[in-house]
């Protein structure tokens, strides 16, 4: 059941987006704009290719070497004063930051940046407990003042032009007039998130890249809104899947370059924050107390599993939603699950498990655009094509949640017959001389020809098979 | 691509779209083949590379099937494929698809064996077109596997450009999926309407008079969709486009 509903949500929701004009032309002039830069970054092919091997090696690395890195970074954070806490589920890391806040006596939180937190819905969490968090980052602002989640991974209302923000900030915060000035709407939305940054008891961000050796925490950003907010409140939080470790320092650079790179088309963000440990003892800022909240949330199963391991390399920077024609057409809300585009098509089923979320896998024609760009050479389509595997035929026993849950004896059956048809000669003969007889008689409402031909014409079966056309002249005797 | 030595004879994979639809690409593939002085041979127990079982997740289907296209090329001589999707599935996924099967040393090899239409003809067989035909203006689309799994992208362009009368207008959304993607079509079928009237208004923007492509699967699809809105423009495979070209017709 759960699987109907999640596949009827994916299916209504596209027909949404599909019919909603001004949804189409964002996304499209959005998408459009974000692959123009991108290729002007990587313009040079030798070192595009040097600099992705680099950067998948450092995550594939990372992820071989993932419990032990785990237990380093934990050792290293200790050291530097970072308390550390393991959450197996989104409910145990929701109750981790709210225990850490309420100990805290914490009633606002300032919030960076952090899809983590939108994986465990916290911000949902903290309001049913008396605790308002205020999203920083500009476009979650946007998004958090709408009441949605965010639409993409990077830039989450890339879904509102410019009128639309300019109406939601005139509707929502007291006092603003009706502007499309850009520099007016910025300016806006600064002035009130400057009281909630003075007034913050506590800021949470999350993680880009947690580094075992030195037990850093790397963040980047560019409005520097991720800096205040881990360094202006008393208390920091980051929150952070435990697949964002390295190993080193050393393979932090390659991943700042391919990270902003790919994702908006910039050579370096503007911020790159490191941070090792709480305010020391006459320093002037940065909180008194740090804690890092590591998530596993179905990642040591994805972990356990050498192929599909390769998802955990991602490193968020949103290449692969940015060329994905599906997701350009649809956007991010279509998706319902946190994180959309091809790597949501990848991660989701794996984290929700395939019986809720096992038509996402299907939602791709395998272009292999995504795989073209992604900057650490995730394999999403082949990876695309083992999930629809494991929905109807579990390769590796249950490895894979929901497993097997999609099989139905129908489409079992069709499946049969046509390798009954493919695998043997003699049938294929048969059946494609009367497919040649009677396929074109088929109406156009058949099943299957009928979502077809919305938009198409019929194809026509030939008068005679290519087979039959090359024994006629003679190509068939060697 | 390295340069293979000029061979004798050579197998032509005729893919189960233009066997049942479009006959005619095959034949004149077959034919620019052996135009070049190449025997070819069309094995009459071929049926499927297997891919539409492949990419919906029925690996053991797309074994059954993709063993006999093995069983069904015994020499060794090249096999030639007019479809950069089909030839994609062969050239890359066969050897994955049998790893750790006793098939998967014979897979590799057949893999080794595989050239997509237009690879062969320029890769290998270096061919000179002389055009004969009448001023067109068309346009090029790669399918995505001919572009990402076959690796097949200039080798096609360079044939029509040695078509003298022939101007290739470039489509700036041509690398853009046209949203076939076999079931694809169907089990997201709004999605993919969307994708393929796309497709079609940028075709149609070029102001070519035909679309070109070496792949049966998107032109089955762009040019359904060309018809039924009524568009001015015409879908021809490469393989019967060239041919033409070369007749005069």
């Amino acid at each position: 059941m759960a699987a109907e509903a999640s596949k009827m949500e994916f299916g209504a929701k596209a027909h949404v987006a599909l019919n909603d004009p001004k949804l189409r032309a964002n996304f499209r002039r959005a998408m459009d704009g974000l692959m123009t830069k991108r290729a002007a970054q990587f313009a040079d092919e030798a070192e595009w290719n040097a600099l992705r091997a680099r950067g998948a090696a450092a995550r594939a690395n990372a992820l071989a070497k993932l419990p032990e890195l785990l237990e380093q970074l934990e050792a290293n954070c200790l050291r530097n004063g970072i308390h550390v806490h393991w959450a197996e589920t989104t409910a145990e890391a929701n109750a981790i930051v709210l225990g850490i806040l309420e100990a805290a006596g914490a009633r606002t939180v300032i919030k960076g940046k952090s899809m983590v937190t939108e994986e465990m819905h916290l911000n949902a969490h903290l309001e049913k407990h008396g605790i308002t968090p205020v999203e920083s980052d500009l476009g979650e602002y946007i998004i958090q003042l709408a009441g949605e989640a965010p639409s993409h991974i990077v830039m989450p209302c890339i879904h509102k032009n410019k009128t639309e923000i300019a109406e939601l900030f005139h509707d929502k915060i007291e006092g603003q007039p009706y502007t499309e000035n850009v520099d007016e709407l910025t300016a806006a939305a600064r002035a009130a998130l400057r009281g909630a940054f003075a007034g913050a008891d506590a800021g949470i961000s999350g993680v880009n890249f947690a580094v075992a050796e030195t037990g850093t925490l790397v963040l980047i950003e560019n409005e520097g809104n991720g800096r205040l907010s881990t360094t202006l409140p008393p208390l920091h939080i980051a929150v952070t899947g435990i697949e964002k470790v390295l190993e080193k320092l050393d393979d932090v650079p390659p991943l700042l370059s391919l990270l902003p790179r790919s994702a908006t088309g910039q050579p370096i963000t503007t911020y790159v924050n490191m941070i090792s440990s709480p305010r020391k003892e006459g320093e002037k800022d940065g909180p008194k107390a740090v804690h890092l909240v590591l998530l596993d949330n179905g990642r040591s199963r994805v972990h356990g599993d050498t192929e599909l391991r390769d998802t955990l390399r991602c490193i968020r920077c949103a290449a692969c939603m940015n060329h994905c024609p599906v997701y350009t057409r649809v956007g991010g809300h279509t998706y319902t699950f946190t994180y959309p585009g091809p790597i949501g098509k990848l991660l989701t089923p794996q984290i929700e498990g395939l019986d809720c979320a096992g038509d996402q896998p299907h939602a791709s024609t395998l272009c292999r655009a995504c795989a073209d760009v992604c900057p650490v050479q995730i394999p999403i389509p082949d990876l695309l094509v083992r999930l629809r595997t494991e929905s109807v035929r579990p390769t590796q026993g249950q490895a894979v949640k929901g497993a097997g849950s999609s099989a139905t004896t129908s489409e079992t059956l069709g499946w049969k017959g046509w390798t009954l048809l493919y695998a043997s000669p003699l049938v294929y003969r048969i059946g494609t001389k009367m497919l040649g007889w009677f396929g074109n008689l088929m109406p156009s409402s058949a099943p299957m020809l009928k979502q077809w031909t919305s938009v198409r014409t019929k194809p026509k079966f030939a008068p005679k098979s290519l087979h039959e056309l090359a024994r006629e002249k003679g190509y068939c005797d060697e | 691509m390295p340069k293979q030595p000029r061979p004798e004879s050579v197998y032509f994979f005729g893919t189960c779209l233009i066997d049942l639809f479009y006959p005619e690409a095959g034949l004149a593939g077959m034919e620019l083949l052996q135009r070049e002085g190449l025997k070819v041979v069309f094995p009459p127990n071929q049926t499927c590379c297997g891919q539409p079982a492949r990419n919906n997740g029925y690996q053991d289907e797309a074994r059954k099937v993709a063993r006999l296209q093995m069983d069904s090329f015994p020499g060794d001589w090249p096999i030639v494929v007019p479809s950069g999707s089909c030839a994609g599935m062969m050239k890359t996924h066969y050897p994955e698809m049998f790893e750790g099967t006793p098939d998967h040393d014979r897979a590799v090899a057949f893999s080794a064996r595989v050239y997509e239409l237009t690879e062969f003809l320029v890769d290998v067989l270096g061919v000179k077109l002389v055009d004969k035909g009448q001023k067109v203006t068309i346009t090029w689309h790669p399918s995505c596997h001919s572009q990402r799994e076959a690796g097949v992208v200039e080798q096609p362009k360079a044939l029509l450009r040695q078509l003298t009368n022939v101007t290739l207008v470039e489509n700036p959304r041509e690398k853009e999926c046209c949203g076939f993607g076999g079931a694809f079509a169907v089990r997201q079928a709004e999605i993919s309407a969307a994708m393929v009237t796309d497709k079609v208004a940028s075709i149609e923007e070029t102001g070519a008079t035909q679309v070109v492509s070496g792949d049966c699967g998107c032109l089955m699809n762009i040019t359904g969709a060309a018809e039924k809105a009524a568009k001015g423009f015409k879908g021809r495979h490469i393989a019967e486009f060239i041919l033409e070209r070369c007749h005069g017709r």
